[in-house]
């Protein structure tokens, strides 16, 4: 078992650094085409977005506690405050919150 | 090295401290997964040193347990994780033609979902050792997780879990806030996309995985985005 714990662990690792290197090191020129470079423009908030909401609610113990993160986090972020302080802010709120939800 | 790559180093490691953070925790509850499918510490170690992925490794770890054909561990750890094509062909673009072709093949080996954010965060070109900076932080944060959660179980009171796993939403939000503000178009995809990755997790999960889920919204809001706000000026 402990050998074939190891191939499987060999093909998942080939398969991800794949798909994470290949188009890093293919794609080497700029692409020109307008819309494919627009596309790649909106692709990281949309896919940063899509992966915040809902799964902030579903990480947390009570989802109401996760919404308070995210609504504190935009307000937060909306007036300037860096990366860190809005990754603290979040992690605060929940800590807190969850003292009166749970 | 050169003193601006230093600095990016620095400030690499500043953004990945939150990031690292975050990866022990949830790693950590991705290593008591492991535990239960029998992986030895190590094997978790190597495991999320090597990939470095939340829902792949769970998709892999989970198709070990049922002694899965080594075809259908490749199939679903694609599936899992197609949404870094993406991410690595929009890095593409953010390298200097005159960056050694190396760096893209050690920026490519850890593109997280977070680390692309903080990095296409950045103004202009992205020095790659800004990338390599946030590196320090998340690779030892993920892979030791794991290994400490074959370990160890389940010794994080639930209350720090809860806490400690939103971070990573915390970063997000960080990255995609300013620029909504300053652009109307952004601003809309942002609010389009909450709504419809509501409505998708509402009524797609169990059908479609998230990692799909967030591909197929991408692929058409930001597609949509592109055809109907095409950006001239750069």
């Amino acid at each position: 078992m402990t050998q074939e714990i190891y191939i499987y662990i060999l093909i998942m690792s080939a398969v991800t650094l794949a798909i994470r290197i290949l188009p890093l090191t293919l794609i080497r020129t700029e692409i020109k085409n307008v819309k494919v470079r627009s596309f790649l423009y909106y692709v990281p908030y949309v896919t940063l977005a899509v992966m915040t909401f809902p799964a902030i609610l579903h990480a947390t113990q009570s989802e109401i506690s996760g919404f308070l993160a995210l609504i504190f986090g935009i307000a937060a972020a909306f007036f300037g405050a860096s990366l860190f302080q809005v990754a603290v802010l979040c992690c605060t709120v929940v800590f807190v919150s969850e003292l009166f939800l749970i | 090295m050169l003193k601006e790559n230093k600095i990016a180093l620095a400030e690499g490691f500043r953004d990945g401290i939150p990031i690292g953070l975050g990866y022990f925790v949830v790693s950590f509850t991705l290593g008591i997964m492991a535990r239960h499918v029998g992986l030895t510490p190590f094997q978790g170690f190597l495991a999320s040193l090597l990939n470095n992925a939340s829902a792949g490794e769970y998709v892999g770890f989970a198709l070990i347990a049922t002694h899965a054909p080594y075809i259908e561990v490749a199939i679903m750890t694609f599936i899992a994780n197609a949404r870094y094509l993406l991410m690595s062909t929009v890095l593409s673009q953010k390298f200097s033609p005159k960056t050694p072709f190396y760096h893209r093949i050690f920026v490519g080996f850890d593109v997280t979902d977070e680390i692309f954010g903080i990095s296409v965060a950045r103004k202009g070109w992205l020095n790659p050792f800004y990338n390599y900076g946030a590196m320090l932080t998340a690779l030892p944060g993920w892979s030791i997780g794991t290994a400490l959660g074959i370990v160890a179980g389940n010794i994080l009171p639930p209350s720090a879990v809860s806490a400690l796993s939103v971070a990573l939403y915390g970063m997000f939000i960080a990255i995609i806030i300013p620029p909504a503000r300053k652009d109307k178009i952004v601003a809309a995809c942002v609010a389009i996309s909450f709504a419809a990755s509501f409505l998708a997790d509402k009524f797609l999960t169990g059908i479609v995985s998230a990692g799909t889920q967030t591909i197929f919204l991408t692929v058409i809001i930001a597609g949509g985005a592109a055809i109907l706000y095409p950006r001239k000026g750069d």
